[in-house]
């Protein structure tokens, strides 16, 4: 039966095969970016997260400036999901994110989402509990930092 | 079980003995057609192929080789899946000095150009009914501008462009009186004119305005191609019905053995506009334009249009004689040769450019129409394609000396070598090819990999689906001495010119998002602490956001019967690919489509009381389904106090 089929096959391939042509092989120039999703990560690997920042300096006082900014940024882009009190809504509530969290990990999180949410042992939890991707919300890295600042400030750090 | 694999085999074997001689449809496609167009799942295909789609009046691109269907733009039809023509923001585009008009039927395309080659910044597209023009752009695949054609009837000789997107042109079709006279139908010798518009587009913003129309001896301008190179400077039109006839045009316009190719010198017409011989005449005309900060399209008056009169200002136009009926008359890529192609005729006329320009300079004219001179036809003649088949209409180029025409009458596609006018190869089309297109092929540049033929018939190349079918294109492989069918694909509408663009030209300029720091719409809701409900007279704006996965807000109260309520929806997302979709119950409205950073407006009026749902309609997160809300109406003349949030769970009071 097996060795039937392969004549088959092979006589057909043979029709196909036999007028020629030109058989230049279809050359495409580009395709899908591999996200790297399934990649292992070791969760103990990146204690600051995944991302560009690996050491935020911090600053004392608090910059009023980037407080400031950083609340405009929230009203814009974070509030619809969360508070600024413990309470969660689609997602946490940010009271306390600045003690739960280090300030590189806050950084490449709200800027690296979506290798974040893929790779990070943490972001990867929360969005267990949450059932929402958090949007990547194309934050600049200086709007990051004014972010940043913002939540420290509602933490009431100075 | 056993003899049918006997018979298969012995069927496969004899395939391949006898080769390529068979005929049949099916025999067409041969050897490694499949992995020619198979592009693997998560690859990307090698061209962009804008097609127009005709009577739909839309653009629909498509992915080549794999003939994947990537988007349909709207244009000149509205179309309800994402609010053009129904939103608020983008009724404007489609209004026209006859008011709003939401459908057109959509001919031809062209990319703009810099130094002859694409650059891949805006498509071009023609309204053929009522004659407008629109700019496309390709960063955002969006319909961005929409210009009315005054002293026009039927745009058909248009969009095509210059080699510095310069102009872009607009011949009319049917001649008409100028300025909307009322005339005798009988009276077209005296009194119908037909115009060449030029389109000045502006460098930097690709902006549209006509700077001047040259007005022409009655007569059809079917189609145009501008030079290039040493024709640069020049635009030439094919023109059909020299007859002037104003009816039964089937027989009456065929009467005469030649009509003409029309050659305008536009830097001429330039020189006498700079000497102020043209004559300003009123012609209203609307200029729709889209702006991306906005959001919103806005609709302007033009009120007048520059005239030249080719009868006092001469040297500007001159005419060559082309055999019956011209319809494509294509320009090749080096400038010096262009193809007249009489839809019956035995022959394919190739003029030269050089032999042309020295008839002129020799006045080797064999006499005038209508005070135009017409230069003889051997004079400007290169050579003529002898028996290349039945019905000539398009020519397209590959950049390596050989042309390529489609010819309606034998459905095939013949390719000859320009320069000794001797027919190379021919293929059929399933059927009846109209337009095709080589990527670049109208350019200086082609990109001479394939052909693709756009069908007039389709018949039996797909399951039937009753008597309406899908229109069908074809995609060839030029890449050798012989052209090979490789792939059939459906189209939407029926497809006229096409336009073909390596994608990456185009594909890493493309916008992902707008980026909603730059959003200066009137009623944008920057933030949800934004959102909020207005009520002024009988008008209600209600200012709402759209972030994965919850309106806000979405319960809203206090609006009555007969309200004019307008949905601002502005789309909180800074993602790629997470537009928000509007729609709520018994809007007799489209849906609204908000693209990330977007703010758009849906209007609806009720007109009975009770409580109506609004949701999400585009899938955007596994909470998809909670994206949604209540409108309470109430009776006309009620005082429902107007209230509106998102999140109060505290239950209403018992009222009355």
């Amino acid at each position: 039966m097996n060795r039937n089929l392969v004549l088959v096959i092979l006589s057909l391939s043979l029709a196909f095969y036999s007028c020629g042509g030109n058989s230049e092989p279809t050359s495409v120039r580009d395709e899908t970016p591999d996200p790297g999703k399934n990649e292992y990560v070791d969760p103990n690997a990146n204690p600051g997260g995944i991302g560009k920042f690996k050491n935020v300096e911090l600053t004392h006082p608090l910059d009023d400036k980037m407080v400031t900014a950083g609340e405009s940024i929230y009203d814009l882009k974070c509030g619809s999901c969360h508070k600024l009190t413990d309470e969660k809504l689609v997602g946490p509530g940010w009271k306390g994110v600045t003690d739960r969290r280090s300030p590189e990990w806050i950084m490449n999180f709200v800027t690296n989402v979506d290798e974040m949410l893929d790779k990070d042992a943490e972001a990867k939890a929360m969005l267990e509990v949450c059932m929402v991707r958090m949007p990547n919300q194309n934050l600049k890295d200086d709007e990051a930092r004014q972010i940043l600042e913002f939540m420290r400030k509602n933490d009431g750090k100075n | 079980m056993k003899k049918l694999i006997i018979i298969l085999s012995a069927i496969g074997a004899a395939y391949s003995l006898q080769g390529c001689k068979m005929k049949s449809t099916g025999a067409v496609v041969e050897g490694d057609a499949a992995s020619k167009v198979y592009v693997a799942p998560g690859k990307y295909d090698e061209f962009y192929n804008f097609v127009s789609g005709g009577f739909s009046g839309q653009v629909s691109v498509y992915g080549l080789p794999s003939g994947r269907l990537l988007k349909v733009i709207p244009v000149f039809s509205v179309n309800p899946e994402n609010g053009y023509g129904f939103s608020e923001e983008s009724k404007p585009m489609l209004t026209t000095t006859s008011g709003f008009v939401p459908w057109d039927d959509e001919h031809h395309l062209a990319l703009s150009q810099t130094n002859g080659e694409q650059d891949g910044r805006w498509l071009f597209a023609n309204a053929n009914n009522t004659p407008r023009v629109a700019r496309i752009d390709l960063t955002t695949f969006k319909t961005v501008e929409i210009l009315e054609i005054p002293n026009s009837g039927g745009n058909h000789s248009s969009p095509f462009i210059t080699e510095n997107t310069e102009y872009v042109i607009a011949g009319t079709r049917f001649a008409v009186p100028l300025g909307d006279k009322d005339v005798a139908i009988n009276s077209y010798k005296e009194n119908f004119k037909s115009t060449a518009s030029f389109i000045n587009v502006d460098k930097t913003t690709g902006k549209m305005n006509i700077a001047f129309q040259i007005a022409l001896p009655g007569m059809d301008l079917d189609l145009s191609r501008a030079g290039k190179g040493p024709s640069h400077g020049w635009f030439f039109f094919s023109t059909y019905n020299t007859e002037q006839a104003n009816t039964l045009l089937e027989v009456n316009a065929s009467q005469k053995d030649k009509d003409f190719i029309v050659a305008v010198n536009w830097k001429k017409a330039e020189e006498y506009v700079k000497a102020g011989k043209g004559i300003k005449m009123k012609a209203r005309h609307t200029h729709n334009t889209w702006n991306d900060e906005t959001h919103s399209a806005s609709s302007t008056m033009n009120e007048e249009v520059l005239v030249l009169d080719p009868n006092e200002l001469k040297d500007m136009v001159y005419m060559i004689p082309c055999p019956k009926s011209p319809h494509g008359c294509d320009v090749d890529p080096s400038g010096e040769y262009i193809v007249g192609s009489g839809k019956l005729a035995a022959l394919i006329p190739v003029f030269s450019f050089q032999k042309f320009t020295k008839a002129i300079a020799d006045k080797n004219f064999e006499g005038d129409y209508h005070g135009i001179p017409v230069v003889k036809y051997e004079a400007a003649l290169h050579g003529e394609v002898q028996k290349p088949g039945l019905g000539p209409l398009h020519t397209e180029f590959d950049g390596k000396g050989n042309a390529y025409t489609s010819f309606f009458l034998s459905s095939e596609i013949v390719k000859w070598s320009i320069k000794d006018v001797k027919v190379l190869d021919r293929v059929p089309t399933y059927y009846s090819i109209g337009h095709l297109c080589v990527p670049g092929g109208d350019t200086k540049k082609p990109w001479g990999k394939y052909v693709i033929a756009y069908n007039k018939i389709t018949k039996d190349r797909y399951l039937p689906t009753g008597p309406e079918l899908a229109q069908s294109a074809q995609l060839y492989d030029i890449s050798g001495d012989k052209m090979q069918l490789i792939l059939d694909y459906p189209t939407i509408g029926e497809p006229h010119y096409a336009q073909a663009i390596p994608a990456s030209v185009i594909k890493d300029r493309s916008a992902k998002i707008y980026d909603i720091n730059k959003n200066h719409h009137q009623y944008v809701t920057l933030g949800e602490k934004n959102a909020k409900v207005i009520r002024s007279g009988n008008r209600v704006d209600i200012y709402m956001t759209a972030i994965r996965s919850h309106l806000t807000p979405d319960n809203i109260e206090g609006v009555n019967v007969g309200d004019e309520v307008y949905f601002h929806v502005t789309n909180l997302e800074q993602d790629w690919d997470v537009p928000h979709g509007f729609a709520i119950k018994h809007a007799n409205n489209a849906e609204l489509l908000v693209m990330p950073g977007e703010t758009v407006t849906l209007k609806f009026v009720p007109d009975r009381t009770g409580i109506y749902p609004f949701y999400c309609t585009d899938f955007c997160s596994a909470l998809h389904q909670e994206m949604q809300g209540y409108l309470r109406v109430s009776a006309k003349g009620s005082n429902t106090p107007l209230k509106f949030s998102t999140g109060e769970t505290t239950p209403a009071v018992a009222t009355k």
